[in-house]
């Protein structure tokens, strides 16, 4: 009788959060797609795509739909099965990270108090990190599979360029965390948002930096996006793809993109936290919805720099990358952390 | 050596201070200009809704002139085949019957006159060679085509509205550019 004196209720909550936050995912990357497009142009005095629906709004769909109807190629001398997993451990890896992201504080529907967040882990952030370095994979597997000089290169690129940017990303990382003494990304949002705190990004400019510099090489964005190289690699480690293959691996880069954004705003930027304003006060579901928008509204603002990044600087070449990475972010991610350490043991007296 | 331009600029060779090797610095300032042009007017024209205005001189498709009574002014004459730099036109030549005064001014007219817009390089020299002032290029451009007979204009492409039975038509064909008589 155990097996029926389990909570069902909270799984059939939890399985719509999944079902509402992958599909939102999916949506949002989708825009996210529409909106570099729109970014890139106004960067550049274009108008973008603007014939698709009022103001080009229905371009995303038609991209989507092009991309599925277009003919599925899987080359001869590729290795089937890795070809075919590569893009799905891409998607997968991607869409993980958003299941442990506080999207706000919890509502109250039919007395029951749901949280909205998939799962408030304790190692919440360091799920994010596995997950994260998994995604390599779908780049590595995706690029050995195609069986093509270029994607190799680029698939060793990506490897090499994750592998040395997750090391800074942990360890500017770790000066957060020193702060709020926890690894749960609702607990370090809770205590910024409690009264009297101040966002992480106040005590940690330097660390903030870091892993904002180390999430664009994470999610191979300019000027880190040696692993797609058109010009020297004829697109990287997606050159063989075609079809709703080659969308998954974009689709989980922009998921990606969302998703560090979302990580960032956790750990640095306060999460739902709308500043100067005091959402205890509202009704709780009130709070909620504030809270979901402010989320929503930071992380937008943090793929536009993302695009606005983009649009404006060239690419790194590999031994720039690689000296930024060892020489110059690591020191300075570990020169942090001392001086954070250093800081809080001073403070404690 | 001379330079070339009087805008070039000596480039330093010095090695890059610490505040260049920083690079942020500069990333900053490339994107505070980045920036600046979300504020900048677009210079794209919209195509099909709108169109460039050209300019009163611009030599564009042919048209087929007609007198104020409608009547056509080309007398097959071939000084404008003749003139073509790019061998485009081509015409037949045939005699007015009694009875077709109002359709051509004089005695002889073109039965045939076809432009090939592949060839046509839109020079005007056919404009230029006219003694009677029956062709003239407008303002508008030849249109795409799916195929390349599409692209040769015959008579019935290039021949003006008659000004007597359709003068608005006919006053939108020949546009703001002046006829000289």
């Amino acid at each position: 009788m155990t097996l029926l004196a389990f909570d069902w209720i909270l799984l059939v909550e939890k399985l719509i959060l999944i079902a509402i936050i992958t599909f939102a995912s999916l949506g949002i990357a989708l825009y996210t797609t529409f909106g570099e497009r729109k970014v890139a142009a106004i960067l550049q005095d274009r108008p973008g795509p603007n014939r698709a629906g009022p103001f080009g709004l229905l371009q995303p769909l038609a991209d989507g739909l092009k991309l599925i109807m277009k003919e599925e190629i899987i080359p001869n001398s590729a290795s089937k099965a890795l070809f075919i997993l590569g893009p799905g451990l891409a998607m997968t890896a991607a869409l993980m990270t958003c299941s442990v992201i506080p999207w706000s504080s919890h509502v109250e529907l039919f007395d029951r108090k749901i949280d909205l967040q998939i799962a408030d882990i304790n190692i919440g952030i360091l799920y994010i990190f596995g997950v994260v370095s998994l995604g390599v994979y779908g780049i590595m597997i995706g690029g050995w599979a195609s069986n093509n000089k270029f994607s190799l290169m680029a698939a060793l690129r990506g490897a090499s360029q994750a592998i040395s940017y997750e090391l800074a990303m942990g360890l500017s990382l770790i000066a957060v965390l020193m702060i709020g003494g926890s690894l749960s990304l609702k607990t370090i949002v809770d205590e910024q948002m409690a009264p009297g705190a101040h966002w992480n990004i106040i005590y940690q400019p330097l660390g903030f930096i870091i892993f904002f510099i180390c999430a664009l090489a994470e999610c191979n964005r300019t000027p880190f996006d040696l692993p797609e190289a058109e010009n020297e690699l004829n697109f990287g480690y997606h050159q063989e793809y075609s079809s709703m293959k080659l969308g998954f691996y974009l689709f989980s880069e922009y998921i990606n993109m969302i998703m560090s954004s979302a990580v960032m705003v956790c750990l640095f930027f306060g999460g739902y936290d709308l500043p100067f304003f005091d959402e205890s006060r509202l009704p709780v579901n009130y709070a909620a919805m504030v809270g979901l928008g402010t989320f929503l509204i930071k992380i937008v603002i943090f793929i536009f720099v993302f695009m606005w990044i983009r649009w404006t600087i060239p690419r790194f070449r590999y031994d720039q990358l690689m000296n930024v990475g060892w020489k110059k972010l690591i020191p300075l991610a570990l020169f942090n952390m001392l001086l954070t350490a250093a800081v809080i043991l001073w403070r404690q007296g | 050596m001379q330079a070339l331009t009087t805008r070039g600029k000596e480039v330093s060779r010095e090695p890059m201070t610490f505040m260049e090797r920083l690079y942020i610095p500069s990333i900053l300032k490339g994107m505070a200009i980045t920036f600046s042009h979300i504020f900048k007017k677009q210079p794209t024209i919209r195509y099909p809704e709108q169109t460039r205005e050209f300019s009163p001189v611009f030599r564009g498709l042919h048209v087929l002139n007609r007198d104020e009574e409608g009547r056509e002014n080309c007398t097959a004459c071939g000084l404008c085949a003749v003139a073509c730099p790019a061998e485009a036109i081509t015409m037949e030549g045939a005699e007015r019957l009694p009875g077709e005064e109002n359709k051509y001014r004089e005695e002889k007219y073109a039965a045939k006159y076809e432009i090939n817009m592949l060839r046509c390089i839109f020079c005007g020299l056919c404009e230029d060679a006219c003694p009677k002032d029956a062709i003239y290029l407008s303002e508008t451009f030849a249109p795409a085509n799916f195929t390349r007979k599409g692209f040769i204009y015959g008579k019935e492409d290039l021949l003006i509205p008659d000004p007597v039975t359709e003068p608005e038509a006919y006053a939108k064909a020949r546009g703001e550019k002046r006829v000289h008589n």
